[in-house]
């Protein structure tokens, strides 16, 4: 698919800076079950925030209530620093593009990207300017006359989004667009939301389960657990600096060692490493460590390869420790470790994340 | 054996198979359609054949004769207005509610419309004749008021034709996006709802015509004048009319059924596309 990247200085183009959105202590319960348990997260204008967790974590319950599709229970939602937990949805002036495609079938692309300005009134002549211009954005003004049958599933996503972009709304929320696309598909819509996103400046929640998806395409990323938030950050700290076991084992791959914590670092494996949790108790504990943070070395703590695999650019290679346990390890693509091979470990140094043992 | 019988069961039936399936369930449908036909134009006893029975239908001086027929047709059109009126206010926006709504009760709403296909039209009539007494009290007797009843006996047809337009749009995720867009719920209704919905209405409507239009049991105990009942009533006096009023009837019917199926194939079309 080729993607037409528009340069050009539209009314859509021009929009106004984001506005503020903040979640505070919002709670939400389903039939006695909890789905939202105090989640608090603040958006700063024009940012770009995944929310990022396993299925069932609550992170579409939390966009839904952002949006007014849930009333919450308790808890504060502002935008641009107003309560909107009143306010329904159709008055929230909020832009949302769903995971299922939901483009309405009997109107064309043009007409279903006019929907939101015919229902705000706009005449006829500026809402076909308009449709035209945004979906323009998005790379389908040769697709205005197609009805939804005759798109395809990416195709169908953009102009979602074209639709949820057309009436400038000052929240832009995406509850997992991608996830129904072909993989190559959905690499290449993600960087155009995010090209359109950085364009508009527009404040923008974005859901996903794919942890891929939210380290690439957001500003910070928000992990979600059991409807809370278990962190909130950068992809890069997210990635370097867990702050939780649960943010550690999703986020990236881990591998999990037993060391023990005494005078603010870490044994393990023989090397003391920094923490990431400064205020970790002594003990026993479970040592998140990622794989690219060990390396082959020709001295250090003795193991034999059990597999490797080559992931293109590098390659991952399991190896069996003298206590049985078997880690993962991270490496350039040049070395082939051999399955049986026996090898020496290092450590980097990097700060790890610990938990209970 | 058991992989034998179920290739059996799973095959489709040859090209030669399904044309004597379709020639045989043809003429049972055809003989007695082409025999009714014959009979329109047969000369009494005679043996001979004549059109006078068709021309009579356009001889003034013969409309006296069949002013109960007239009565009946008129009745029966202003039915089938009322009924698919009561079936496009009454079922329609219930059924969208509870799909939207209270997805919980659409089970029970299901049986609640099913089971009027399993009543017979005879124990049906013995349990309206007493609430008919009431409603003729508050609406007088005219025959319009048969409407209710017939609200009763279209509504499984009208809630499967309906159903099956519900349960192929993701009508629950159109409705959110367009409350997301700024329409109200009214707005979504007539802008999202009912264009999505036009062809289980349309087959509603028609199915809910149909079957008032061949009605006969209700009209005939309530002692009301439909087209059915006018037709029998013509019958003991000129078999020949009712017979070609049965065969219009019938090809009213027919049309309107294939008007649903083209609908349906359309549909087919259009999501395989």
């Amino acid at each position: 698919m080729t993607i037409t990247t528009s340069t050009s200085t539209s009314s859509i183009g021009s929009a106004a800076p984001g506005a503020n959105v903040q979640l505070i202590d919002v709670v939400k319960d389903y039939s006695g079950q909890r789905a939202l348990d105090g989640v608090t997260l603040s958006i700063n204008p024009g940012e770009f925030i995944a929310l990022l967790g396993p299925s069932g974590c609550g992170k579409t319950t939390a966009l839904r209530a952002l949006s007014g599709l849930e009333l919450v229970d308790g808890g504060h939602i502002l935008i641009d620093g107003k309560d909107v937990v009143d306010v329904p949805v159709n008055k929230r002036d909020i832009g949302m593009v769903f995971q299922s495609y939901s483009l309405f079938p009997h109107l064309t692309a043009g007409e279903n990207v006019e929907f939101g300005l015919r229902m705000r009134k706009v005449g006829a002549a500026e809402r076909r300017r308009r449709a035209a211009e945004t979906l323009e954005l998005v790379g389908l003004d040769h697709h205005v006359g197609r009805y939804a049958h005759q798109l395809s599933g990416g195709q169908q996503q953009r102009v979602a989004l074209a639709r949820a972009l057309v009436t400038k709304p000052r929240v832009l929320l995406l509850d997992e667009p991608l996830s129904a696309l072909d993989a190559k598909v959905r690499v290449q819509l993600r960087e155009e939301i995010r090209r359109i996103q950085t364009e508009l400046s527009i404040t923008t929640l974005f859901v996903t389960h794919d942890q891929e998806e939210a380290l690439a395409i957001a500003d910070r990323v928000a992990v979600m657990r059991a409807g809370n938030i278990e962190q909130v950050g950068t992809p890069e700290e997210l990635y370097s600096k867990p702050a939780t076991p649960f943010v550690a084992e999703f986020v990236g791959l881990t591998n999990r060692v037993t060391g023990v914590v005494s005078g603010g670092t870490v044994e393990l494996l023989g090397q003391r490493l920094p923490l990431v949790q400064a205020d970790a108790p002594d003990g026993e504990v479970r040592v998140y460590l990622r794989p690219e943070h060990i390396t082959l070395s020709s001295s250090g703590i003795p193991a034999t390869v059990v597999t490797s695999s080559f992931l293109g650019s590098h390659r991952r290679t399991n190896v069996r420790l003298e206590d049985g346990s078997v880690i993962s390890l991270q490496h350039s693509a040049r070395l082939v470790p051999a399955p049986g091979e026996a090898v020496h470990l290092e450590l980097s140094g990097a700060p790890v994340t610990v938990g209970p043992s | 054996m058991s992989r034998s019988v179920a290739t059996r069961i799973g095959a489709e039936p040859g090209k030669a198979t399904r044309s004597v399936i379709l020639i045989i369930v043809g003429l049972v449908f055809i003989i007695p359609i082409l025999a009714m036909l014959q009979f329109t134009f047969r000369a009494g006893l005679s043996g001979g054949y004549t059109f006078a029975h068709w021309t009579a239908l356009f001889d003034p001086a013969q409309a006296s004769n069949y002013s109960i027929l007239v009565v009946g047709i008129g009745n029966s059109l202003i039915l089938a207005v009322v009924t698919v009126g009561i079936v496009l206010v009454v079922l329609l926006p219930t059924m969208i509610l509870v799909h939207l709504q209270f997805p919980r009760l659409r089970r029970v709403l299901e049986i609640v419309c099913i089971v009027p296909i399993t009543v017979p039209a005879i124990v049906l009539v013995v349990g309206l004749a007493p609430v008919y007494s009431v409603v003729v009290s508050i609406f007088g007797g005219d025959t319009w008021t048969l409407a209710f009843a017939y609200g009763i006996t279209v509504l499984p047809y009208a809630y499967r034709a309906i159903q099956s337009n519900l349960g192929a749009i993701d009508m629950i995720t159109l409705s959110e996006a367009g409350r997301s867009l700024g329409a109200s719920w009214l707005r979504v209704l007539w802008h999202v709802i009912l264009p999505n919905l036009r062809r289980g209405i349309i087959a509603a409507s028609f199915i809910a015509v149909a079957v008032v239009l061949g009605e006969f049991t209700i009209a005939s105990l309530l002692n009301r004048i439909n087209i059915q009942t006018a037709l029998l009533q013509l019958a003991q006096t000129d078999g020949y009319v009712a017979v070609i009023f049965a065969l219009l009837s019938l090809i009213v019917v027919f049309v309107i059924l294939l008007l649903i199926g083209r609908m349906g194939r359309n549909r087919g079309n259009r999501s395989t596309s």
